[in-house]
């Protein structure tokens, strides 16, 4: 058996669907191209959508509206618990009402800009495209967006642009946009046009011929596992930042759908591409479950410092402005604290890293409203970040009004995800990953305010237009065509789930999923996380193995599978963690360049930031898999940069 | 800090239920609700027993899982998300009742966890804007004064967790009924729909066997979102405009 890391290298990749030309006409163009599905015939054709996130509710609902029939699942016990509901700060597009200079073509730029070059430049100008009518689209469906006194929409800044281009609801943008999206699909279940199965979680793909037809699902109240049959499936099941354990996701997040299908035959890109976010609540101790965002729109008036004097233990209030050091103004003065999220944590750990940390352990930074009291008054900032106090304070049980706050990094999202072409569709024909179970739109580092978008743009718009053209090229002909319980695939599948759950439960060692999943998270945090070695990231492929052999050996799951049992649910998504992380730490080892969320130490620039290397690592690393365990096979797309010219990205 | 803890343990829907007492140890004060219960349930698994079934998510009070009663109340002592609740509210050597919400819309599932898919099922009679994609006007075509916005986000914070349920004496849903109703009435895009909407979503919150209200205000306190009682006056006087209105066509 040959080593894990002797990865070979196979075809490169392409993306044969976007049309060439200018760019500004390539989503009509390919829409125009797009076959299209008779709507008398759409009713006779079902999507199975997984999830009811941004991305999942709104293609749902779209895809019912028009015409087709829909199953959908979600783990939660109600399609609107999905943990787009925590995002925060707000949804960028690109409607230039402030007359601030915006402009599609500078939405574009700015992200593939903060995406380190790393993305598709078709795929993000689309995204700019369409994020205008996302606004339009959630103001029709009554999200209720911050306005002004005039009645017209209120805007903000965010990290790494300098125009004020986000939509916001409160700090509950995230909250009022599923709503949007879950109110549609509430529309569309009770016209009976979707099939929605609450609390239950995929646990496999089922592919024919070559084709995604369908899913292996676990009812999660009985524990019965089923199969449900489609036309095509779409993958809406979020990102895997759970792997490190303590991360912003939800407790119940994770990459079971996407990994499994990555078994299946799907490509994974750029799995080493994780945001860690600069504004989390730091962690507290070792029963630590989850870690906290603080939304990065705190940085449009909060200062961020840590005293100039390495291990000054004074009270924030006692040290004097000339103490201080706004280090991300000192370094960065033109972009000040809006630097993008990848240059502000990395900054974060380099002053915690030379002592200059504060809180329990050093394991932290200031995030300071002094100023913006004293210039707003505290009234102005109560209706700007309120509930954001409120939140701190209940966590910390520290006044953030008094005191500054307490932030330190950690992961938030997942750049990464499945490879998927101009379509959104995997390798696998008739799968579909959208939102943030694709790599798409982000490249190594995503923006703030851009996951709102993109998991919206590909949920309303994008999804609806493209899965016609597969759909009318593979009709469902006639009874024939449809897959059943008895097709020896399909047998295969539910009893390698069936065996699988059944030996998680059979091993009744002596240590329980939480325990494995800690110890992954941290074993990732340390070799994978902020900062990546050579030598660490060997240690670490090293290390995931061996836990992986132990997980199989001492693993403990109380009670049967015919139940309700949160301890099975928690194992089996462990058992996939422990595969991907690898994948995860030889994608980093292997891009030895430092890009975005990417930070290889052997790779930086004098002054310490991230040295890209164009030539070398200008591509998307989509990887297939040959086995648990098993050297995977890297394919390489090669990104093509006509209309933003790749420059070391600059915030000075 | 050292605590007994007296839970509710059921084994599924059809089982008989009761309070079962354990004791935790080495509780810090910075640590969550849950996170103590996390403590439990890894003792529980290491010792054999079935660990303790309850709802959670996001852990940062905004997807509405979580959902115990605590010492008798919705959310415990303090206003706001079980998860978001910190064992600093509590004294070493206190006992601490956990139960499940306790409705009889909201049936028990395992444990600590009921079903609250009544909830969506008002969603579903009408609690939406009927806006197929593509189809919507551009954003600053209809200008909404601020004051209703600002109304209708007030009501839109709800998180459907269902503690104004399980507050309630009778086991009313009217504070999570009125904040949807609100929250889309007063908008104009929620126009064309405000009587249609307030009538049926009315009609299925009784067909879901939710008790009747009495105003005691019980569900107002319990809200950790601060949903206001006059939430339920306002949709009152909707639903009386609406019947008007109907019986007039």
């Amino acid at each position: 058996m040959t080593s894990y890391v002797d990865y070979t290298t196979g075809e490169p990749v392409a993306d044969t669907k976007a049309p060439s030309g200018p760019i500004n006409e390539r989503w009509d163009k390919r829409r125009f191209e797009a076959k299209l599905v008779n709507p008398a015939n759409r009713r006779k054709q079902t999507v199975i959508v997984v999830g009811t996130g941004l991305a999942g509710g709104a293609a749902g609902a779209t895809l019912t509206e028009q015409g087709y029939r829909v199953v959908q699942f979600c783990y939660s016990d109600s399609p609107r618990r999905a943990h787009s509901i925590a995002a925060q700060g707000g949804i960028n597009a690109a409607k230039n009402y402030r007359n601030d200079g915006d402009s599609i073509h500078r939405l574009f730029y700015d992200t593939v800009k903060g995406g380190d070059f790393r993305a598709r430049e078709s795929n993000v100008h689309r995204l700019a495209q369409i994020s205008v009518e996302i606004i339009d689209q959630c103001v029709a469906q009554g999200v209720p967006f911050a306005r002004e006194y005039g009645g017209l929409l209120d805007t903000r800044s965010f990290g790494g642009v300098q125009v004020s281009r986000t939509f916001y609801a409160r700090g509950q943008t995230g909250q009022q946009l599923l709503l949007g999206a879950y109110q549609a699909l509430s529309r569309q279940i009770a016209a009976g046009n979707i099939e929605m199965h609450p609390r239950t979680e995929m646990l496999d793909l089922i592919v024919v011929d070559g084709r995604a037809r369908g899913i292996v699902a676990r009812d999660l109240i009985t524990g019965r596992i089923d199969t449900h049959f489609a036309d095509a499936v779409v993958l809406a099941s979020g990102g895997y930042g759970n792997v490190f354990y303590l991360s912003t996701n939800a407790m119940n997040s994770n990459a079971t759908a996407i990994w499994r299908a990555h078994r299946r035959g799907a490509y994974f890109a750029n799995p080493c591409f994780t945001q860690i976010h600069p504004t989390c609540i730091p962690r507290t101790g070792d029963h630590q479950s989850k870690l906290t965002l603080m939304s990065e729109s705190l940085r449009n008036d909060g200062r961020i410092w840590v005293p100039r004097a390495k291990g000054d233990n004074r009270p924030p209030n006692e040290i004097p402005e000339d103490e201080r050091d706004y280090y991300l103004e000192r370094i960065y003065p033109s972009f000040g604290n809006l630097v993008p999220r990848d240059i502000a944590s990395r900054a974060a750990k380099n002053v915690c890293d030379e002592g200059r940390g504060v809180g329990p352990g050093g394991q932290g930074v200031y995030l300071d409203f002094a100023d913006a009291i004293r210039r707003m008054g505290r009234k102005a900032v109560e209706a700007k970040y309120g509930n954001l106090f409120d939140m701190y304070q209940r966590i910390t049980d520290e006044d953030p009004y008094e005191v500054p706050m307490r932030i330190y990094p950690a992961v938030h999202y997942t750049m990464g995800g499945l490879w998927v072409d101009y379509d959104l569709q995997t390798t696998i024909p008739g799968l579909f990953a959208i939102g943030e179970a694709n790599f798409s739109d982000h490249g190594a580092n995503r923006l703030g305010a851009s996951a709102l978008m993109q998991g919206l743009a590909d949920g309303y718009f994008v999804l609806p237009a493209t899965i016609n053209d597969y759909l009318a090229r593979n009709p469902r002909k006639s009874a024939a065509d449809d897959v059943t319980d008895e097709h020896p695939v399909v047998q295969e599948v539910l009893a390698e789930t069936e065996d699988r759950l059944n030996l998680l439960l059979a091993v009744d060692g002596d240590r329980t999923p939480d325990s494995f999943h800690r110890e992954l998270g941290e074993l990732m945090w340390e070799f994978c996380g902020m900062a990546r070695t050579d030598a660490g990231l060997r240690k670490a492929l090293e290390r995931i193995p061996e836990i992986r052999d132990e997980f199989w050996r001492r693993i403990k799951v109380p009670g049967t599978g015919e139940e309700f049992n949160q301890s099975l649910e928690k194992a089996n998504r462990i058992v996939d963690y422990l595969e991907l992380a690898e994948l995860m730490c030889l994608d980093a080892l292997h891009r030895s360049e430092s890009c975005g969320g990417h930070f290889r130490e052997e790779s930086q620039t004098p002054d310490g930031e991230a040295a890209r290397r164009d030539d070398e690592f200008g591509y998307a690393a989509a990887w297939e898999f040959t086995g648990t365990g098993e050297a995977p096979t890297l394919h390489k797309e090669d990104l093509v940069f006509e209309y933003v010219h790749p420059t070391q990205r600059s915030y000075a | 800090m050292k605590l007994t803890l007296r839970v509710w343990r059921q084994k599924n829907a059809g089982a008989e239920g009761a309070m079962s007492t354990y004791e935790v140890d080495d509780i810090s004060p910075d640590m969550s609700f849950l996170e103590m219960l996390d403590v439990l349930n890894e003792q529980l698994i290491l010792s054999g027993e079935d660990p303790v079934a309850f709802d959670h998510d996001c852990r940062e009070g905004i997807c509405g899982a979580c959902s115990l009663v605590i010492n008798g109340d919705a959310h415990g002592p303090e206003r706001t998300t079980t998860c978001q609740l910190h064992m600093r509210s509590f004294k070493d050597g206190d006992t601490i009742d956990i139960e499940p919400w306790r409705a009889s819309a909201f049936p028990v599932v395992k444990d600590l966890v009921v079903d609250r898919s009544s909830f969506d099922r008002i969603i579903q009679a009408g609690g939406y804007i009927t806006a197929p994609t593509g189809s919507a006007p551009e954003a600053h075509a209809t200008p909404v004064p601020k004051p209703d916005a600002d109304f209708a986000f007030e009501h839109a914070e709800c998180i459907g967790c269902g503690a104004c349920v399980a507050a309630c004496p009778n086991g009313a849903a009217m504070l999570f009924t009125s904040a949807k109703i609100n929250h889309l009435n007063v908008l104009p895009q929620g126009a064309p729909e405000r009587e249609t909407r307030v009538l049926d979503m009315v009609a299925q919150m009784d067909e879901e066997g939710f008790g009747g209200c009495t105003l005691a205000g019980e569900c107002a306190t319990a809200c950790p979102k601060g949903i206001p009682l006059m939430s339920i006056t306002s949709m009152n006087k909707e639903w009386l405009r609406a019947t008007r209105r109907a019986s007039k066509r």
